[in-house]
């Protein structure tokens, strides 16, 4: 195998050993990307231009392993567009504190960053300023998104991993549709300071990586309290390699029937089910349970994920950053601005956010789904006093094909209908690889667990993991 | 509810927004139609319901004020699409 293929757990043995240098791995990654990243464009100005990965702590226990981040994740100095024009050319003053994580850690930025549809506006990377990401797997079907970048390149080998941002799915739908794992931490986890905002309440950063121990290993650098995030909590980060025990004898499994609904492809649930009777097999008790708003879920999220984004985006005028079009007045000059700079979807959530919040509609939509995400949650609490964690698909369909949904939102929102539930609850939850389809697409199974609870998503996740070989499987390109 | 072409005009105004008239009639049937799917909310009873303005047990965040050096001048200047001196330079407000 080439390096470019190997775990970040297998490459840091052979760093450690001084049997392979983070100079040889970054080599073999712009050497794949060479050969298939014309294909597959995962990364957001799509080029296989070599240039050397960011400054890191030489002496940090990363040893200089490169690691590739989405677009919506500031890197100082290196450009972060959020895959979008109107941020075009911009180059952040500074690091998000995940990247100064990681960098401390003795971690390379990889110099190209993960494309992603703009502002994470999207469950296909069909919306980005900079064009689509193809899946590994299928290049004429979509790879999941908004993380869709970090996931292709993951999956493709093109990365060794990489961090994506989750609002409402976007790590966990396109590790499902790649064939990849992927966590969306528990809301607080992880510092948001640097993430470029989209909804405030429920964005979270997270892996996504070729196995369960990487997730672990990730999810660990980059977790714990920051001053400069009044949301992140400061509660201490366990070591999540410890929980990879391989034993869930006994553990309480609830599998929420209200997952298995009409519209679900059948050849997925099939998947899922024997995915299920796995777990059994392995020692879990597994129950049915109900979420029983599970149905409100995509609504209450379209309301609030949008009221947060269009507050969000307002920082978007031409005046400090990025794009400005040329105006005579100022107001023409924001208008003209955020109309050329802004893609379709963005503004359509940010139109659809504003008149939510906008004034004799407030209460008819926003706070009604403000009090609605609290049923959400409580379905959760209520599930959570009995089981240990929850069972249920990452998405209801495979990958689907690139154009087919571009021109339905409702239907791409619909894409989200099992992955939406979880940010709005605040819990964390983790896709796994469990089958294919008999196209040969990947198939996601979510396990879903109470706040600051990931030690048992990564406990089941490894254990089902360490019983099957999907993860082994890779995409020939 | 449904969305009329003046609402979404004067929405988009709110969100500073300059809408083609092309992209009006798109937005207008695309809104018609997700808000209608939105309307599900209005069958549940949620008069007892407490809002969740946020969903984790945490309030009043305060830090130590401490004084600490935050971006310089040029840094915070760096990615301006125009400036002057110190400033951020904009069309002109006041006549």
């Amino acid at each position: 195998m080439e390096l470019n293929q190997l775990t970040a757990h297998e490459l840091l043995e052979k760093l450690k050993s001084q049997e392979s240098s983070s100079q040889a791995i970054l080599k073999s990654l712009y050497t794949r990307m060479q050969k298939i990243e014309p294909q597959v464009k995962a990364y957001a100005r799509s080029q296989a231009v070599e240039s050397p990965a960011l400054n890191f702590k030489a002496t940090g226990d990363l040893r200089g392993l490169p690691i590739t981040i989405k677009d919506n994740i500031c890197t100082e100095g290196l450009p972060t567009e959020c895959c979008s024009k109107i941020l075009e050319g911009f180059r952040p003053p500074y690091d998000a504190t995940v990247i100064n994580k990681l960098k401390e850690n003795g971690g390379a930025i990889f110099p190209l960053k993960a494309n992603m549809d703009e502002f994470a506006f999207g469950s296909s990377t069909e919306n980005s300023y900079f064009g689509p990401t193809h899946n590994p797997w299928n290049l004429n079907c979509v790879p999941g998104g908004s993380s869709g970048g970090s996931a292709a390149a993951v999956a493709s080998d093109e990365a060794i991993w990489a961090l994506g941002s989750d609002t409402g799915g976007s790590i966990r739908q396109p590790a499902s549709f790649c064939g990849v794992v992927g966590l969306k931490p528990t809301y607080g986890r992880v510092s948001r300071f640097g993430l470029i905002a989209f909804a405030s309440s429920l964005d979270q950063i997270g892996p996504l990586t070729k196995d369960v121990q990487d997730a672990a290993i990730l999810t660990g650098l980059i977790s714990g309290y920051d001053p400069r995030d009044s949301t992140s909590v400061n509660l201490p980060v366990p070591d999540y390699t410890q929980s990879l025990t391989g034993d869930i004898q006994k553990l309480k499994i609830g599998i929420p029937k209200e997952y298995f609904i009409d519209g679900m492809d059948p050849e997925v649930k099939t998947i899922i089910q024997e995915a299920v009777n796995k777990l059994k097999n392995l020692g879990a008790v597994i129950n049915p349970v109900s979420l029983p708003h599970t149905e409100y879920a995509v609504p209450v999220y379209y309301i609030i994920a949008t009221a947060e984004a269009s507050s969000n985006l307002a920082r978007f005028d031409g005046v400090q950053y990025g794009f400005r079009a040329k105006a005579d007045t100022l107001i023409q000059m924001y208008k003209l601005t955020r109309a050329q700079g802004f893609g379709q979807e963005a503004k359509r959530r940010i139109i659809l956010g504003t008149f939510a919040l906008s004034h004799g509609y407030y209460d008819a939509y926003y706070l009604r789904a403000l009090k609605v995400r609290t049923l959400i949650k409580q379905d959760f609490d209520k599930v959570f006093s009995n089981f240990d964690c929850i069972v249920a698909p990452t998405s209801p369909t495979s990958a689907f094909k690139i154009g087919e949904r571009a021109q339905d939102p409702l239907k791409m929102y619909l894409s989200d209908i099992y992955t939406i539930s979880v940010n709005l609850a605040g819990i964390p939850a983790i896709s796994i690889p469990c089958g294919f389809t008999k196209a040969g697409l990947p198939v996601g199974l979510q396990i879903m667990a109470k706040a600051f609870n990931e030690e048992i998503l990564f406990r089941v996740a490894h254990t089902f993991e360490q019983n099957t070989d999907w993860h082994k499987l890779k995409p020939k390109l | 509810m449904s969305i009329d072409k003046e609402t979404i005009k004067h929405v988009a105004h709110l969100a500073r927004i300059e809408l083609q008239p092309n992209e009006l009639d798109k937005l207008s049937g695309e809104l018609h139609e997700i808000l209608g799917f939105i309307d599900k909310l209005s069958n549940l009873n949620v008069d007892q319901v407490k809002p969740a303005s946020h969903i984790l047990p945490i309030s009043n965040v305060l830090r130590d004020d401490q004084p600490h050096l935050s971006l310089s001048l040029n840094k915070a200047l760096e990615n301006a699409p125009s400036k002057k001196g110190n400033f951020f330079s904009v069309p002109k407000i006041i006549e």
